[in-house]
């Protein structure tokens, strides 16, 4: 297969033009997506090339064209809707909570909801507490959504493939401020087990350092900085909240005897509490410190440049969280 | 019967007076659409619903229905008039009073009740409930418990439709509480700005929950939502089935044909409670009898008897036969097991 240096956003276009190529049920939602590429370009090219009807720019209406999705879904469709920003997955809470997320259940497993919301969210920025949400956690106790994270060009691609795939609702968590980072993209790709879970990105033998999102990137700087003064650090990207598996992750743990989780968000609620209890469960004899997590701080985010950074996850905060463990 | 307008801008009778005026008409042989053999069958459909709700309620006395149930008598009119204007493979949102809805589409009665019991052999095996009966095959995508839930749901069917360009429509049955919520006024307009197949159906029975119209919304007659989004509208008396179900044939042909959504509100009255622990007692008794005059199925079967379609006594006939086909299918779905293994996971996820 050919590889490509792309942008996580070229690499989200990418996705969506070949599995639109390759299946004519499926079709995408969202606010300004269709002339005008997305405010974040997300869809860039799409409009000029499947048109109006597939392309659908929509009234800024989340609860209104995610409740449609689940009716696009439920007759035929493979219907893909954009969340110009993760925090107005708030606005459409009911539709994914109560509606998409159970109508299989509900139905006695007869009924198939082939769904993927794709949501842009995340810091760093300077967009103000309203619009640098991840929301990764918000739905993360709600049974019968997928919940993926895109860390990184390639994952996005064969993630956003799979969730496209999937007969299952799947909540694609993107992050804005990755957008322009570059990688190399495997184009054409089956996506097969893009879905799986945790993947393990640097290896080490002192502490596993799991991270979703910016802040896998992140996690990595903070290896390197940890390396430099002879700890090695395992770093594990996520991938998936939902359903989550926590066996790489305990299996790591194993071996490294220390966890410290890095997220985007609030600590009390957030999905590193779910994986520090699972691998305390699993692996408590092996642990040699309790279990660590990096949050924001618990406010909202500010806007102020210098606030902001400060809120958000730094290399070095990752690193003196890794080292305090020792 | 007032028509719908054809146009593509609004046309909407918005005073009570107009609605009382085709209320008197009493119904039968009106409608030119329907042949006497539709007439016993729509006469035949609201009895088959009334005793269906009955039999719910003289079940959940019994212990066999359980949580709660939202019974629909006097509202047949609706479910049995705007149900015989669609076709097949129609697509039909509604809400958690609708079991009417999902009688009328001939959704299995005995699965029906056993979904109420909890059984196994019920139609969502045991994971619905009352609120959630669905049955896909029949085109009943979805029952809603949140007010209001299914009709951005049912505009998306309605998407699928107009994609698919096969004639096929979308309907979406809501109460008049659910007029006052965002997922309706969104759905609404995203309809109209795309020219949607859909049928907006409110059964406006005054009541929200246990709060009447009065109390929660500036005006009784919700066509007046309908202007707000440029939609085609029109009242009818939800209590005449040949009314409604020449105001759904008449708007369910414009958006065949790609003239758009149509919003047609039902003016009837729900006659018991909001649910199971309600008795109404914040009702105006005087009120209630005079819709209990207009009950739909006293009225029409006065109506067919009086125009010679049913011979006179034969409706008793009708009651009983149905009354007892309800109880026989209540008594198999109560003979049926409890579902003892279900594979969560696959019932979760495809």
């Amino acid at each position: 297969m050919p590889t490509e240096e792309l942008t996580y956003r070229e690499a989200i276009v990418a996705a969506l033009r070949e599995e639109m190529q390759r299946d004519p049920t499926t079709l995408i939602m969202g606010e300004d997506i269709g002339a005008s590429g997305g405010p974040f370009k997300t869809c860039l090219g799409l409009y000029e090339e499947f048109g109006p009807a597939r392309v659908r720019d929509t009234p800024i209406a989340e609860t209104g064209f995610v409740g449609a999705a689940l009716g696009l879904a439920l007759t035929g469709f493979r219907p893909i809707v954009e969340i110009m920003f993760s925090d107005f997955l708030g606005v459409c809470f009911d539709q994914i909570v109560n509606g998409i997320a159970k109508h299989r259940f509900m139905s006695g497993g007869r009924v198939k909801v082939p769904l993927v919301i794709r949501s842009i969210g995340g810091g760093g920025l300077r967009f103000g507490a309203q619009h640098s949400q991840t929301g990764e956690s918000w739905m993360l106790s709600v049974p019968g959504l997928k919940i993926v994270c895109a860390s990184a060009p390639d994952v996005a691609y064969t993630m956003l493939k799979a969730a496209i795939r999937d007969d299952n609702p799947v909540l694609v968590i993107e992050h804005k401020a990755l957008l322009s980072t570059k990688g190399d993209v495997a184009i054409g790709t089956e996506p097969d087990g893009a879905l799986s879970g945790p993947k393990i990105l640097r290896t080490g033998s002192d502490a596993t350092i799991v991270a979703s999102l910016a802040m896998v990137p992140r996690a990595l700087a903070a290896a390197d900085l940890l390396s430099a003064g002879g700890i090695e650090a395992e770093v594990i990207d996520i991938r998936v909240l939902r359903p989550m598996d926590t066996r790489p992750i305990c299996k790591s743990v194993r071996k490294t005897h220390r966890l410290v989780t890095v997220e985007e968000q609030a600590q009390v609620g957030g999905w590193g509490a779910e994986v520090a209890a699972q691998v305390v469960h699993e692996a408590f004899d092996y642990l040699d410190a309790p279990p660590a997590r990096v949050c924001l701080p618990d406010y909202p985010l500010p806007y102020s440049p210098v606030l902001e950074d400060a809120a958000l996850p730094s290399p070095e905060a990752i690193a003196a969280a890794v080292r305090a463990l020792m | 019967m007032a028509a719908p307008a054809r146009q593509s801008g609004p046309s909407i009778m918005t005073t009570r007076e107009q609605a009382a005026s085709e209320v008197s008409s009493g119904g039968a042989g009106r409608n030119v659409r329907l042949t006497d053999e539709n007439r016993l069958a729509l006469y035949t459909m609201m009895v088959d619903i009334r005793e269906f709700e009955e039999q719910v309620q003289r079940s959940y006395l019994e212990g066999l229905v359980h949580g709660t149930t939202h019974l629909c008598q006097g509202q047949e009119a609706v479910a049995a008039g705007a149900c015989l204007a669609l076709r097949q493979d129609d697509y039909v949102s509604y809400t958690y009073r609708g079991h009417g809805q999902c009688l009328a589409r001939g959704m299995d009665v005995e699965a029906a009740f056993a979904e109420l019991f909890g059984r196994e052999t019920g139609v969502c095996g045991g994971l619905g409930g009352s609120m959630h009966l669905t049955d896909i095959s029949r085109g009943l995508i979805g029952a809603f418990g949140i007010v209001g839930g299914g009709i951005p749901v049912a505009v998306g069917a309605g998407l699928s439709a107009q994609l698919a360009g096969r004639g096929q429509i979308s309907v979406s049955f809501f109460g008049d509480g659910a007029t006052n919520i965002g997922a309706f006024h969104e759905a609404m307009n995203i309809a109209q700005v795309w020219r949607l197949p859909v049928l907006f159906v409110c059964e406006n029975n005054l009541y929200g929950e246990f709060s009447r119209i009065d109390h929660t919304t500036p005006f009784e007659d919700l066509v007046r939502r309908a202007a707000a989004y440029a939609m085609a509208a029109v009242i009818v008396d939800g209590n005449d089935v040949e009314a409604v179900h020449e105001a759904t044939a008449e708007a369910a042909d414009r958006a065949r044909s790609g003239g758009g959504p149509t919003f047609i509100e039902c003016k009837t009255y729900r006659h018991r409670g909001h649910s199971r622990t309600d008795p109404a007692k914040y009702r105006d008794p005087a009120e209630v009898e005079a819709w209990l005059a207009r009950d739909p199925l006293i009225t029409y079967r006065a109506g067919l008897e009086a125009a010679g379609v049913l011979p006179v006594g034969e409706a008793d006939a009708i009651i009983e036969s149905s009354r007892s086909r309800m109880k026989a299918a209540a008594q198999q779905a109560a003979a049926a097991a409890w579902p003892q293994s279900h594979d969560f996971a696959a019932a979760t996820f495809a």
